[in-house]
């Protein structure tokens, strides 16, 4: 079985390193593949590189950052939709179905209606994804009924489409000129402003929750299958759902603090993970991450490249997702059925 | 070691299914749970699997209320074979059977190589080694029956429940279940199952256990029980008994 995973995941690995060359390479200052490796080799061994002061200043200020903001998000929200995809047992489910994405959009908003900095606007996301998920979870948990995943996805749709109502609202009454344009470039998502600050408070929860699934993944397996069966496997499904449920909001809130909301990653990016690799996720999350990091690399690397003014992220996923999605409902895939 | 209830109400939050119900399976026993469409077959089984809880009374294992048993210990004495169904994703044929060795693992813990003895083993015990790398999606309805079973043994359970294994599946993979129940409980499993058809607990439990409207028809010896008049009280309608001339072995009709 690890043998039949191996080349998917080469696959997944060579996807994002592709991307990685690529996202260096392309830009108004084109960084060679050499001129990197020196780079790289200088910072690692001390000495001063053979380059000019400006690339390295690209490298390592400029585009750097956003790279790996690029990835971290990609990959977060690839891990996040694959864990709901086993969660929810519906290979159609994504990252937002509990609110995270409308959560932490009306926290940006108010922060942007209100002035905020940058910080207090990224930390008013990451608490309006955590805030809403857990309202979800409580209000879903006290109606009583057989089936407890039904009750808190209708549970979320419902929270969901009234925090889209917030968000409606608060750009009803945002200054047209000034508020309006940063509150819907942000709801579109964006990787432009991102900086070297802005990797630690991405690259922290991202990390935590992603090793949380890692170390489930064998139960995710499990829970995986109709809940009375995981029961009478002995896992104690209840807990587990929300450590679960916990670490996929943790990684998305963190994601879309720092980039807004780009839907299609979380959805699309587990199914091609599945189909490299199979549904196990012990290999489906590492996989599922590679591909999501080099996915949305190469979404950014177009984003600023291809127009003269930046393309916002969630534009280009929605371009590329739609006909993937129409192409998955046609029944092509054979990954579920 | 046995697993009973004693005056169980059986039922939803919403929904009272049956009262007053006493039933009891030791190990080495094959018991059948037979009855009507609605009467509460499934919902008293899934009660004695510790997966809803009883209303009223008490289902006890091994002397202790079954409630007090953590998952993981409930799961190496009592496995579930539910009626096959579709998996939402294509695991492998032996990843869902080395799920059934979850409970024997920490929280943490992934499969270890005598995890992957054991259902090598169990997966050959059932003759369906040769499905190992399948997926799980894409076997006959019979072959999932197996797996399943495969699954349960995996656990290395005392007690192995199976709701309605023979639905759903032709006539020769029906024998095969009826010779597989009759095997493990001479193993020395207690097992109970239900189904709709007196001549499977004829042919495979010692005991039967016949429950309608959520009550208690009767219970008792297979061979005792299983009478027409019994039946016909049971499902409402007549049944002929025709017997077998030399062996003297009988079976039912229905109509």
């Amino acid at each position: 079985m690890n043998r039949s995973a191996a080349p998917g995941m080469a696959i997944a690995g060579g996807v994002l390193v592709a991307a990685l060359l690529l996202a260096f390479a392309v830009g108004q200052y084109p960084v060679s593949f050499g001129d990197m490796l020196d780079v790289l080799v200088a910072k690692l061994t001390g000495h001063a590189p053979d380059v000019p002061a400006a690339v390295e200043s690209v490298i390592w200020q400029v585009r750097g950052p956003r790279v790996v903001a690029a990835v971290l998000v990609g990959a977060a929200l690839a891990v996040a939709g694959t864990a709901f995809q086993g969660l929810f047992r519906n290979p159609l489910v994504s990252p937002d179905i509990l609110g995270a994405s409308s959560g932490a959009a009306l926290g940006a908003v108010l922060g942007i209606y209100f002035s905020l900095g940058v910080f207090a606007i990224q930390g008013l996301a990451f608490i309006g994804g955590l805030v809403a998920v857990a309202a979800v979870y409580m209000i879903g948990s006290t109606v009583r009924s057989r089936d407890p995943i039904l009750v808190l996805v209708l549970t979320g749709v419902v929270i969901g489409a009234l925090l889209g109502a917030g968000v409606g609202l608060v750009k009803y009454l945002a200054d047209p000129y000034n508020q309006l344009p940063a509150m819907t470039f942000w709801l579109l998502g964006s990787l432009s402003a991102t900086g070297v600050a802005d990797l630690v408070p991405l690259f922290g929860p991202v990390a935590v929750g992603t090793l949380v699934l890692l170390a489930l993944r064998w139960r995710m397996n499990v829970m995986s299958l109709p809940e009375e069966e995981a029961r009478a496997l002995g896992v104690p499904t209840g807990p587990l759902r929300i450590a679960i449920v916990a670490a996929a909001t943790l990684v998305t809130s963190a994601s879309v603090a720092t980039a807004g909301v780009i839907g299609w990653i979380g959805l699309i990016v587990p199914h091609i993970a599945r189909t490299l690799v199979g549904p196990d996720f012990a290999r489906l999350i590492p996989a599922a991450a590679l591909l999501g990091g080099g996915f949305l690399l190469v979404i950014d690397t177009l984003a600023r490249s291809v127009a003269a003014i930046e393309i916002p992220l969630g534009i280009l996923t929605a371009v590329v997702g739609t006909p993937f999605f129409i192409w998955l409902l046609t029944g092509v895939s054979k990954t579920w059925s | 070691m046995i697993l009973s209830g004693h005056d169980l109400s059986i039922g939803y939050s919403d929904r009272l299914v049956g009262q007053h119900l006493d039933v009891a399976l030791t190990t080495g026993e094959a018991l059948a749970l037979l009855g009507p469409n609605g009467g509460g077959k499934t919902t008293l089984l899934k009660t004695l699997l510790g997966l809803i809880a009883p209303k009223a009374g008490e289902v006890q294992l091994g002397g202790r209320t079954l409630a007090s048993y953590p998952s993981r210990e409930r799961a190496r004495l009592i496995a579930y074979v539910p009626q096959s169904h579709i998996a939402t994703f294509a695991f492998t044929v032996e990843t869902i059977v080395l799920m059934g060795r979850t409970a024997h693992g920490g929280l943490f813990s992934q499969p270890t190589a005598a995890d992957r003895a054991v259902s090598a083993r169990v997966l050959d015990r059932f003759g369906i080694g040769h499905l190992r790398e399948r997926p799980y999606t894409m076997i006959s309805g019979g072959e999932r029956q197996l797996v399943l079973l495969a699954r349960a043994l995996a656990q290395e359970p005392q007690f192995i429940v199976l709701d309605e294994p023979t639905a759903s599946l032709d006539f020769g993979n029906q024998g095969k279940v009826m010779r597989e129940i009759r095997a493990l409980a001479a193993a020395g499993h207690g097992v109970l199952f239900t189904t709709h058809d007196p001549n499977h607990a004829l042919r495979a439990a010692d005991r039967v256990f016949l429950l309608r409207d959520g009550v208690r028809i009767a219970e008792g010896k297979t061979e005792a029980v299983l009478v027409r008049e019994q039946l016909e009280a049971l499902y409402g309608a007549p049944v002929e008994t025709v017997m077998d001339g030399g062996g003297g072995r009988k079976a039912f009709l229905p109509g």
